[in-house]
């Protein structure tokens, strides 16, 4: 690998696990339904950036691009699924706390 | 060009939906029974439609036997004939996507198609909103997403020094690469993210949740299905075909799967719920499976295989049996049951018979799988991992017999003693699945030659 | 180069912004404004498909669903709202700092890249690869989207019994 595909590759690396502290910490320190869904989002969004610096380092962008089109449909899906649940959550419980969720013990 | 097996279920769907008055939910039950009888016909007798190789095969017949009794059950379970009809669809999407898991040659496809059985499988849990249901979906949900974020960095680095996503060029190039920790990471972060899907311990969290809340049903398809194609056949296919067994793997896998065996065993032995003590039995024989993989030989992925055709077979026999149990007596609290058997016979006659397949005892079929796993664990020198195996085997037989002991055996309740045996669907699948249990064991060295010995050719080649 | 690091540290900081905030709503816009400045470092690195598609879908879609759903639930009362970012802001203050830590931290890190990258690959049109290549993924597509169809169907129904 040259120098410079180096330098982009440990910049583009950082900023990604940066996004993923962000991401994890969001996820497990909130009390949120919906804000643990947005953590989700920011997970996602930084492994998108992943597979997008893989293919332009190696040069393969085609098929990375083909790549993150599914993903990105995928994770539609699933987060459209997610707020169907948290919202038959809602309807149950009348609050969005997590703390609430005591129905399942261990 | 693309696989019959991911098609045909994706046309039926779009048949059933067209608008036509006919195409309602009987209809629909019907129109799918005849499309998971044929796959399991084509899974018995691939020189039909030859596409994947025995290990699939294996997975396939499972995904229809599983599917099949999930729509019996489901059809005496669902009262609502426009939520049955949505139900067959998401059944045939799930099976779709599950046949997609097992034939599929590329880490990519993989992961989409884990994608379509995971978020089946999260509609399905919160099919009738229960509130239990409705939380035990949004932590599976939860954690099912972390493992696909674990799995996806992993892709990314592959396609890093592969430049493709098929099994057999990632291969290649982690051959021909230089040791790095960049790809050694790797490796490691997406077998977690399998082992969380397939519901290992320490990353079992979601597991026990979900199959107890969610309907009678779609526990049973939980159980057979989504637990063994996403987890445990992703990781035998990804180890087998693509990280190859170096030796910081097997003890990988052989930790895992044992601590998985003692503390699901453990677990299961303390619980008062019907569904909840299956659902840590689960975890623990999916332990077998991986300590069978992690052996590394061709006999201990033989065994392993056949184990997950076995558990498939009893554990959805058991769940069955719960389904009947809870749709007569309305709970599932195993310190509200007790001396059922008398007046359901057909669903203690099956409980017992499943329950001692699963816990080992000649001639069931599980003893025969469990041999052949504790035996490829001594042949190749994991003494200790053997011995923990044989003894986890006395734990299983502990806890079934305490369920049976509960539910089925001693004095019958008073306010159950008016209730009849559960109705057709309900023993009518169960009966099968015992059958079949008895039956693989009893003709066990015909199955051996011809279907277990070519499992292992799977990792010679 | 120098553009390259100033979108990554916007990146790093809309999505902090997006953790951070208070009310829920301008978490999903902080998540909308993340999404468009991830499609800006996605247009710089070659993969223009890739970024409008997650222009349109993430940015607007997601932000649509996200929005929805926070006026579907109704907020908090005024006097909640007060006691509960007083409670909020106790545990999510040092999630800058080891932030940047770990940036900084990590920076130090050197890690020997000697890895050979693969060849030229075959088939360079985006389209290409998608219908010729990938065709199973394609079909995987479908049948997810009209999994997601069936779930909106029963998840979003209202409960006609209460």
């Amino acid at each position: 690998m040259n120098a410079q595909a180096l330098h982009l590759f440990w910049a583009f690396g950082l900023s990604i696990a940066m996004l993923f502290v962000i991401g994890f910490y969001c996820l497990f320190a909130t009390y949120n339904l919906i804000r643990a869904l947005i953590g989700l989002e920011i997970l996602i969004k930084a492994v998108t950036l992943l597979i997008v610096i893989a293919g332009f380092i190696t040069n393969h962008t085609a098929l990375a691009q083909a790549l993150v089109i599914t993903l990105i449909v995928v994770e539609v899906v699933i987060i459209a699924i997610a707020v169907g649940v948290v919202l038959g959550i809602r309807a149950n419980n009348n609050s969005l706390d997590v703390r609430r969720l005591i129905n399942l013990r261990g | 060009m693309a696989n019959l097996f991911i098609l045909a279920p994706l046309i039926a769907v779009i048949i059933l939906n067209l608008p036509f008055k006919v195409l309602n939910a009987g209809f629909a039950v019907v129109f799918g029974a005849l499309l998971f009888i044929a796959q399991i016909f084509l899974a018995i007798f691939p020189s039909f439609y030859p596409v994947c190789d025995n290990m699939s095969l294996v997975l396939l017949l499972c995904i229809g036997i599983v599917s099949l009794a999930t729509l019996t059950v489901g059809r005496y379970t669902i009262k609502d004939d426009s939520k049955m009809f949505i139900f067959v669809n998401l059944l045939l999407l799930l099976s779709a996507g599950a046949n997609g898991i097992v034939t599929v040659k590329d880490i990519f496809s993989l992961y989409v198609f884990i994608e379509i059985v995971a978020a089946a499988s999260f509609i399905l849990i919160a099919f009738n909103k229960a509130p239990a249901a409705l939380e035990a979906a949004f932590k599976y949900i939860i954690l099912s997403t972390v493992a696909t974020v674990f799995m996806l960095m992993s892709i990314a680095v592959f396609l890093f020094v592969a430049g493709d996503t098929s099994f057999t060029a990632i291969s290649e190039a982690l051959k021909n690469s230089p040791h790095s920790f960049l790809i050694t990471s790797a490796i490691a972060v997406f077998m977690c993210g399998l082992f969380i899907k397939a519901g290992l311990m320490p990353f079992h969290g979601w597991l026990p949740d979900a199959y107890s809340a969610a309907p009678a049903a779609v526990s049973i398809l939980l159980a057979g299905i989504v637990t063994k194609t996403v987890g445990v056949y992703s990781l035998i296919r990804v180890v087998t075909s693509i990280f190859g067994f170096d030796n910081s793997i097997r003890q990988i896998l052989m930790l895992i799967g044992v601590v998985s065996i003692v503390f699901g065993a453990l677990a299961a032995l303390t619980q008062s719920d019907f569904k909840r003590t299956l659902a840590y039995s689960s975890i623990s024989q999916v332990g077998y499976i991986i300590i069978g993989l992690g052996c590394g030989t061709p006999l201990g992925i033989a065994g392993a295989v056949f184990h997950i055709f076995n558990h498939t077979i009893f554990k959805s026999a058991l769940f069955v049996n719960s389904a009947a149990v809870e749709s007569k007596t309305g709970t599932t609290d195993m310190d509200k049951m007790s001396g059922l058997a008398e007046r359901m016979p057909l669903t203690g006659i099956t409980s017992v018979v499943a329950s001692l397949s699963a816990a080992g005892m000649p001639p069931l079929a599980g003893f025969w799988s469990k041999i052949i796993i504790v035996a490829a664990l001594w042949i190749s020198g994991y003494y200790f991992y053997a011995v923990v195996a044989v003894l986890a085997g006395v734990l299983t037989l502990g806890y079934f017999l305490s369920i049976q002991r509960r539910v089925f055996f001693g004095k019958i309740n008073k306010e159950f003693s008016a209730i009849k045996e559960a109705s057709l669907a309900l023993t009518m699948p169960a009966v099968i699945l015992a059958l079949i249990t008895i039956g693989v064991g009893l003709f066990f060295p015909f199955i051996f030659n011809r279907f277990i010995m070519p499992l292992a050719g799977i990792f010679g080649g | 180069m120098f553009v390259n690091i100033v979108i990554l540290i916007g990146l790093v900081c809309a999505a902090l912004w997006t953790v951070m905030t208070r009310s829920l709503l301008r978490s999903a816009m902080g998540l909308a404004l993340t999404s468009a400045i991830l499609t800006i470092a996605m247009f710089r690195l070659n993969s223009p498909l890739a970024a409008v598609f997650e222009l349109s879908v993430c940015t607007g879609l997601i932000s649509v669903v996200f929005i929805s759903a926070i006026t579907l639930t109704h907020p908090l009362t005024q006097t909640e709202v007060i006691e509960h970012m007083k409670a909020r802001m106790r545990r999510f203050w040092y999630l800058p700092f080891l932030v940047i830590s770990i940036g900084i931290i990590l920076s130090f890190v050197r890690i020997k890249f000697n890895l050979p990258l693969p060849g030229a690959e075959a088939e360079t049109d985006v389209r290409n690869v998608l219908w010729g290549l990938r065709k199973t993924d394609l079909l995987g597509q479908v049948v997810l989207l009209l999994t997601g169809v069936f779930g909106v169907v029963i998840l979003f129904k209202e409960s006609n019994k209460k």
